[in-house]
């Protein structure tokens, strides 16, 4: 009961966080460069439990940021992102030698990717990827701030909470 | 940090950088055509527009895009809950773009011979 305590906490964080990231200006130069901090809630769910959890949270984040800010479009286009380097950040995770920061960065990154690839076929233009490199160093650069930020938060963060016996079911 | 993540972030920076000077070698070499603003709707042709007029263009009943008279192109007006491409402020060079993705409008400067090409296949 818990870790449903725990995980409600995470989600009603994660949406002020896409709150706070809507209220942020967007960069004149780069459409779509956001700073991605709903993504410490992520990265922080996916060391602290497992991918499933972290793909609950970002579900619910963007479905309800969606209704209350954006519409139908904004939502398919947030999941792509979202998933996209949600099943690349589980897969960067299980590489040895990567700590939080590199996997957030390939987070960011692929984040950028997904968003990109759905933007091309929705506008059936391959022009979008003009910005591919501004998106890459973009994401590596946001990556990395979110990274050692979540690394820090989960060291502080007591006893683990993921390891705790007490959320296991 | 770990060796790993230095290594990774440096081949992504590496690469970003690249792609962007190979970007700006092509902007360069195609600045001596005369560049034109190509507007296309859910991935269908709208028009074709000089830079050099200045003018304000509807496109269909959803945004309105300008052209200033230093060729300097904008969105305007967009019907669209976000008005990212409104924000996104203006475009001048080759290969540039602004997307209204909610409306599917692309507004892209190109190169004229893109078009002559295109009318030389066709022709073909």
């Amino acid at each position: 009961m818990k870790k449903t305590a725990y995980i409600g906490l995470l989600c009603a964080l994660a949406i002020i966080l896409g709150y706070v990231e809507m209220l942020l200006p967007v960069f004149p130069f780069a459409p779509g460069v956001k700073l991605g901090i709903t993504n410490l809630v992520t990265v922080f769910l996916l060391y602290s439990f497992t991918y499933k959890e972290a793909a609950l949270v970002s579900c619910i984040r963007i479905v309800c940021i969606g209704f209350m800010f954006g519409n139908l479009f904004s939502i398919v286009y947030s999941l792509a992102g979202a998933f996209l380097s949600l099943l690349c950040m589980t897969l960067a995770k299980k590489i040895k030698g990567l700590s939080m920061a590199g996997v957030s960065v390939i987070g960011g990154v692929t984040h950028n990717i997904g968003q990109l690839i759905i933007a091309a076929l929705v506008v059936e233009s391959g022009s979008v990827f003009f910005y591919f490199p501004i998106l890459l160093c973009a994401g590596t650069i946001t990556g990395l701030l979110i990274g050692i930020v979540s690394s820090e938060i989960y060291k502080r963060i007591p006893g683990r909470i993921g390891n705790d016996s007490v959320f296991k079911r | 940090m770990k060796k790993k993540d230095l290594f990774l972030i440096g081949i992504l920076l590496a690469a970003g950088i690249m792609g962007f000077v190979v970007f700006k070698g092509i902007q360069k070499s195609a600045s001596s055509n005369e560049q034109i603003l190509k507007i296309s709707v859910d991935g269908e042709m709208y028009g074709e527009y000089s830079l050099k007029n200045k003018q304000e263009i509807k496109i269909g009943n959803t945004n309105v895009c300008q052209i200033e008279e230093d060729g300097r192109v904008s969105m305007i007006e967009a019907d669209c809950p976000d008005h990212l491409c409104v924000k996104q402020g203006k475009i001048k060079e080759f290969g540039e773009s602004i997307v209204c993705l909610p409306n599917k409008v692309v507004l892209e400067i190109v190169t004229d011979d893109e078009k002559t090409e295109k009318i030389d296949s066709i022709a073909k």
